[in-house]
């Protein structure tokens, strides 16, 4: 189980910060309690396995949805 | 493709201002209605691609967000050919979240340079001995590093060589600059402002006193309180809602118009943001003033403080005690004192450093046949005499008679809260001093301060004796003060103020031994810089010790809590107004919907903004 920190571009609306919460619990390997997308540091920590998903994929489901990935850091 | 239209909305909605302009005065200047209904359709196409685009991608996490209502009304518009309101509704749209952007970025703004003022690089020293420009990142626990005039330290570490003095604002928010010589610890985040140092790592990233500062920051401002969460939770279901309304109006009504209407105006914008703007505005404020305060939960409690309970007499005292009164008896007093601080000198009794400091330059003489006894004092025979020092006991037990106006010296001292030490020379008393604590200066201002703030209750619990404390207590004017307390006593009594008064408690302590209450209270007020678990377990931290910084903290979350009250008075007032407008008035329509939502998401962004600039209005003390 490893935990990831992700800089996104800043968000603007609080909707921004549902989808991508949404978008992230969606993945398999990601551990759906522990999303949390913290809205004014434009940032979303989770826990993740990286047996069944590497850092990259989370980072594509957010591209996808439109917010720029700024970097991420995994422990 | 998505992706490109997305970044590119501001120029959309640029564009879309051109032509909606065009639109207008072909209308209205030129009555060219066809060169009117292209422009506005054009207008509403392009600018309704991004929003369409975000609300598919909502629609697929399963979250109707407003990007949805407003798709939605934009269809609705093309259905009944209302290409006019359709343009100038995306247009508004766009336009209000590029501004929302550019206001939050503000509100955000004292927390971004506080975590912006964290170092990136390094001076490291290679394997031969050569410094090289690292990323921080690759510094390690046990390197050394050189630091420049001018750089920021870039780890908690310890001087090795080379001293200068330091700018540490960002840890302490005390601009005034530290000396730091080989020995003295170093923060990260902290800047040299001259001389050059050679530091070893102690602690590197987010480790670092400064690295635990920002995440206990970037983690408060986006904590939730209960009433957050409510909203959250609400505005889950109220978008659905909104949604199955309009729909049900359109299926009694038949009117398209009266059914979009409504899409637009449940937009709930402000009231979703509305909080979280305040919180991270009040925080931030907090966090350029040395105070550190622990989310919205947080504010809202300190906000509605009765009691506040301070650890010790330490916190408001200087804690250097110093000789406060002297009396003399007889001849010889220059020779007693010179015995006196013969004897001193040699002691390590805090009482010692007092009396040492206030007899100033006398003449040592050797000290001999020292004894030192337990709970009494020391004797001792300086050239030839024989010399007591101590407390009362030690003079009773030695012997000495004391007169009666010794003895009523003695009890004035000790009820103006003195610790006495006496000095008998060869069987006589020759000295009476009395040793005592100072209030820490200012800080009278400040309890005066927090009373007019509307702390009803200030209360001091001290492990120090009941007469230090009531001494204190009445110069200070204090409540209750109660001595002789053990952690576990002040734990009890602070259970005691929450369950049986039902007050709302504040503890300011330092953290070191008083946890327990620290984490009873309802608001824990760690007065640490840097101390680790004083930072983990309080609620706020001010972060020098600074107790005048206490009012600023309490005013600041009072002005925080009030913002985010009126927050949400502005935006319920707002969408209230909105449908009392749709159901009794005929100028109602979509674009004034869509205005006037825009409106008060800005004027709720421009009052949280105003708490970076909240100052605590009072005259500084001499």
């Amino acid at each position: 189980m490893k935990k990831a920190t992700i800089q996104l571009e800043t968000l603007a609306c609080p909707s921004c910060a549902l989808k991508i919460e949404g978008a992230a619990k969606f993945l398999d390997g990601v551990v759906k309690d522990s999303v949390k997308v913290l809205f004014n540091s434009s940032k979303v920590k989770l826990d993740f396995d990286e047996e069944k998903l590497s850092v990259e994929d989370i980072e594509k489901a957010i591209t996808a949805l439109g917010y720029e990935v700024i970097k991420s850091q995994v422990k | 493709m998505q992706r490109f239209i997305l970044s590119k909305k501001n120029h959309i909605a640029l564009i879309s201002a051109i032509l909606i302009m065009t639109g207008f005065t072909s209308e209205l200047g030129f009555k060219n209605e066809t060169v009117a209904v292209w422009a506005f359709v054009t207008a509403s196409v392009i600018a309704a691609t991004p929003i369409a685009i975000q609300a598919f991608q909502a629609l697929k996490v399963k979250v109707v967000s407003i990007d949805v209502l407003v798709t939605i009304a934009v269809i609705g518009a093309f259905f009944i050919k209302n290409f006019e309101e359709s343009a100038v509704v995306t247009f508004l749209f766009l336009f209000g979240a590029f501004l929302e952007q550019r206001t939050l970025n503000k509100t955000r703004s004292a927390i971004k340079e506080l975590t912006e003022m964290a170092p990136e690089s390094a001076l490291k020293q290679m394997e031969y001995g050569e410094f090289e420009e690292v990323d921080v990142d690759e510094v390690d626990v046990g390197d050394i590093l050189l630091v420049k005039t001018g750089a920021k330290i870039p780890v908690d570490g310890t001087v090795i060589s080379g001293e200068g003095s330091v700018n540490e604002a960002s840890i302490t928010g005390e601009s005034l600059p530290v000396s730091k010589e080989k020995g003295s610890s170093v923060f990260a985040g902290t800047i040299l402002d001259n001389g050059t140092i050679q530091i070893v790592a102690d602690r590197v990233g987010e480790d670092t006193t400064f690295g635990k500062i920002i995440e206990l920051v970037e983690e408060a401002q986006d904590s939730k309180s209960k009433t957050e969460r409510f909203i959250d939770r609400f505005s889950k279901y109220y978008t659905p809602a909104v949604l199955l309304i309009g729909f049900i109006v359109w299926v009694f009504s038949r009117d398209v118009e009266l059914a979009i209407t409504i899409l637009v105006l449940g937009c709930p914008g402000a009231l979703v943001i509305g909080v979280p703007v305040s919180n991270v505005a009040g925080i931030g404020n907090g966090a350029r003033n040395g105070i550190l305060l622990k989310g919205s939960e947080v504010i809202g409690d300190f906000s509605r403080l009765d009691t506040m309970v301070f650890d010790k007499t330490g916190t408001l005292t200087l804690g250097n005690p110093s000789v406060s009164e002297k009396v003399y008896y007889g001849e010889g007093i220059q020779e007693a004192l010179g015995y006196l601080a013969s004897i001193e000198r040699e002691s390590d009794h805090p009482l010692a450093k007092a009396v040492l400091t206030d007899i100033g330059n006398t003449r040592f003489s050797p000290v001999e046949n020292t004894e030192v006894v337990k709970g009494g004092g020391i004797t001792a025979t300086v050239d030839g005499h024989r010399v007591a020092v101590g407390n009362v006991a030690l003079m009773e037990k030695e012997g000495i008679v004391l007169s009666e106006q010794a003895k009523a010296d003695i009890n004035r001292l000790v009820a103006n809260g003195n610790s006495l030490v006496l000095i008998s020379v060869d069987g006589e008393l020759k000295i009476l001093m009395g040793v005592r604590d100072q209030i820490r200066p200012g800080v009278k201002e400040v309890l005066t301060r927090l009373k007019k703030l509307g702390v009803k209750n200030l209360i001091m619990l001290s492990g120090d004796n009941q007469g230090t404390v009531d001494v204190v207590s009445r110069e200070l004017g204090l409540t209750e003060a109660y001595g002789n307390m053990l952690p576990e006593d002040k734990a009890d009594y602070i259970k005691k103020l929450i369950e049986e008064k039902k007050q709302i408690v504040a503890f300011v302590g330092d953290g070191v031994n008083d946890s327990p209450s620290l984490a009873l209270a309802h608001i824990g007020i760690a007065m640490g810089s840097g101390t680790d678990v004083a930072i983990e377990t309080s609620d706020v931290v001010i972060m020098n010790s600074d107790i005048k910084r206490l009012p600023h903290a309490l005013g600041l979350a009072k002005a925080t809590a009030r913002n985010m009250k009126q927050n949400i008075f502005i935006a319920i007032g707002v969408v209230l107004f909105l449908l009392t407008g749709v159901i009794f008035s005929e100028w109602m329509n979509m674009s004034i919907g869509m205005l006037v939502h825009e409106g008060s998401i800005l004027v709720v962004i421009l009052n949280g903004m105003r708490l970076l600039r909240y100052k605590l209005r009072w005259k500084p003390f001499k």
